[in-house]
């Protein structure tokens, strides 16, 4: 085997220019391939990235009237939809998806809401209980927040996020600041981080209204101040942290289906559904992948192209060397000898034409990255299945020349000299 | 007794029509062991046919093959390859050397496809080099040496297998006068040192060095050189 490898390679080495473009439709196959996928996991990633962030597995179950958020501030609380209660958000925790559960009232902004001259518009007014925030996983950046203490006593403070310093406070201080809450004064005593590198990509109407409150901010108030500042018997939503990204979808979906047990609303098109990251990732990532994968297609082709060539310039060898094949039967070669060094020949040329084909793949993805800018990610288990499926090719298209090089006779190999 | 021929017919094309041409007509011949038997003809005198039959290349058409006490005739096609390799030498008029290969690779051939280790190979190629007289040109490769010396690496490899008989085919028939008188030398010291070889030759003087000497024309073949001239003159 390894005195095979050995000729195999002498022989490469002693056609270079012949191997080299016997090499080439593998090459450009293996490479097509490689920069494709590449691309597509880049894509994915980032997608992935942007939509559910960096590991918070969190999903929200909100109210929804047909395929909108149910519109709090315009219509009032809907008729038979009750507050989320304790049993029920008890019931969710014992969802074994589920990590933590915290239920919040939410108001989107359009005003009411003031810091000095200043009016908010398009951010969220959130009425939390403290695990909303570990649920969440909003960390403090400056400050603290509000304690159980001030919740209970209804106190009049609120924790703001970076999109809120910078929009409405015009990254002013924000400790200790007033703001003007549906006419009541709430003192800042904390602001949050917003998560990571966010940077989403806004395909439609539905992926802005997921993010819009991202990009303008939030504003977090005790959820026992509520109704002061909004009204009473509003249905909260739910927050839930799922155990891991996986099973974000489950936890989701299983969380509404206990919110809507508990409601009747007389519009039956009011229920609570889970905005879920994860299944618009996924919708996301089978748009790229579906286009993307029409190019693997064609790029297989190219690869089967390749090895008829490679079976092409075999062959022509097998007749080259006829002398050669000869000479080794007659010595005592048996068939399969024969057969295996060709084969050998064949695996190890193509193997070669693969690693140059993932090293010429992954160069091309790095420039169509720089020039088009999508993101790339070099999948190392596609670089191994191309370099080992460029070998099975090799083998398939060796054995017909393989064949019929063992099965040469020396009497008419040694004649032809 | 190491080669036992009896009556050995080889036709080519189909037998019993008018294309078919009897290259080898009813031959026998005995080869015992250490032997240097010569066989002369002229080309197309059926000589190589004879050869390959010898050589376990082809199979007669009819008659019966003894090497050593196996049955050539019922060898498939795997034991034949086995046979050559542990029990044939051979060596060509244009020695059919792998150019890529130094003298040791291309001596060592046999002995890899025998299954012997890498180091073991080295070194009995080199033994078998040195045997030729080429002790001093292991690394060289073909395109390197002489015509005279090109032979001499394929005798080692010939006999590096330790065979029971070296088969030659017309072994100085590529070379010049000196180098070919080298070579059979060569063949003498083997013979010497009791290497059985059968030579195919169309040369009288090389046929000469040879102990016993057969001629074969059209296919049949005769004892010593004068039998067949009175056939010839018949």
């Amino acid at each position: 085997m390894f005195e095979n490898i050995r000729l195999a390679f002498r022989g490469i080495w002693t056609h270079k220019l012949r191997s080299f473009l016997t090499m080439l439709g593998i090459i450009i196959g293996i490479a097509a391939i490689i920069a494709i996928v590449s691309t597509i996991e880049g894509t994915n990633q980032r997608i992935k990235e942007n939509l559910i962030g960096s590991g918070s597995n969190t999903v929200d179950i909100q109210l929804y009237q047909n395929d909108w958020p149910y519109e709090m501030g315009y219509n009032g609380a809907p008729y038979g939809a009750p507050q989320v209660s304790d049993d029920v958000l008890a019931e969710i925790r014992q969802i074994t998806e589920v990590k933590a559960a915290s239920r919040y009232a939410n108001r989107q902004i359009y005003s009411g809401v003031y810091y000095q001259n200043n009016s908010m518009s398009g951010g969220y007014v959130k009425g939390v209980e403290q695990d909303y925030f570990s649920t969440a996983n909003l960390t403090v950046k400056e400050g603290r927040l509000f304690t159980e203490k001030e919740a209970d006593a209804f106190t009049k403070v609120c924790v703001v996020d970076e999109a809120i310093v910078e929009g409405l406070l015009q990254n002013e201080d924000a400790i200790g600041k007033i703001l003007e809450i549906g006419g009541d004064s709430y003192t800042i005593v904390g602001v949050v981080r917003t998560r990571s590198t966010f940077e989403p990509v806004i395909n439609n109407l539905s992926d802005y209204e997921t993010y819009k409150q991202d990009e303008s901010g939030s504003i977090y108030i005790p959820l026992s101040d509520w109704p002061i500042s909004y009204s009473y018997d509003e249905p909260e939503n739910v927050l839930v942290k799922a155990t891991s990204t996986d099973d974000m979808t489950a936890a989701g979906k299983k969380t509404a289906d206990i919110l809507n047990a508990y409601i009747h609303p007389t519009d039956d098109t009011i229920k609570y559904q889970s905005k879920d990251l994860l299944e618009q990732a996924q919708q996301l990532q089978q748009l790229s992948s579906s286009t993307n994968s029409m190019l693997i297609w064609i790029a297989a082709i190219s690869l089967l192209v390749g090895g008829i060539g490679v079976m092409n310039i075999m062959l022509v060898s097998v007749t080259e060397r006829t002398a050669e094949i000869g000479l080794k039967k007659a010595i005592g070669a048996r068939k399969s000898k024969i057969m295996w060094q060709f084969l050998t020949e064949a695996a190890v040329l193509t193997s070669m034409g693969g690693v140059l084909g993932v090293a010429s793949g992954i160069g091309l993805a790095q420039i169509i990255s720089i020039m088009s800018g999508t993101p790339v990610a070099i999948s190392w288990p596609a670089a191994i299945v191309a370099v080992v499926f460029s070998m099975i090719i090799g083998v398939v298209f060796g054995i017909l020349p393989s064949h019929q090089a063992a099965n040469l006779n020396p009497i008419d190999a040694l004649r032809t000299n | 007794m190491i080669v036992k021929l009896e009556n050995i017919f080889k036709v080519y094309g189909e037998a019993g029509t008018d294309t078919s041409v009897p290259a080898l007509n009813d031959v026998s011949l005995t080869v015992d062991e250490g032997e240097y038997v010569a066989i002369m003809g002229p080309s197309g005198s059926g000589k190589s046919t004879l050869m390959n039959v010898i050589g376990c290349l082809d199979k007669p058409t009819s008659g019966s093959y003894f090497f050593e006490d196996k049955d050539v005739l019922k060898l498939n096609d795997r034991r034949m390859s086995d046979l050559r390799l542990h029990s044939i030498g051979f060596v060509f008029q244009s020695f059919y050397l792998m150019n890529e290969e130094n003298a040791i690779e291309n001596v060592a051939l046999p002995l890899s496809y025998a299954g012997v280790s890498k180091k073991e190979r080295e070194k009995r190629a080199i033994e078998a080099l040195t045997k030729v007289g080429l002790a001093d040109r292991v690394k060289f490769r073909p395109d390197q040496l002489s015509g005279g010396q090109k032979q001499r690496v394929a005798i080692a490899r010939a006999i590096v297998n330790n065979p029971k008989v070296l088969l030659a085919d017309e072994p100085t028939g590529a070379l010049d006068q000196k180098s070919g008188a080298a070579i059979m030398e060569l063949f003498q010291k083997l013979n010497d040192e009791g290497t059985t070889i059968i030579m195919i030759t169309h040369d009288s003087g090389i046929a000469s060095h040879a102990k016993k000497t057969y001629r074969i024309v059209d296919g049949k073949l005769y004892h010593g050189l004068e039998e067949a001239d009175n056939e010839e003159n018949n």
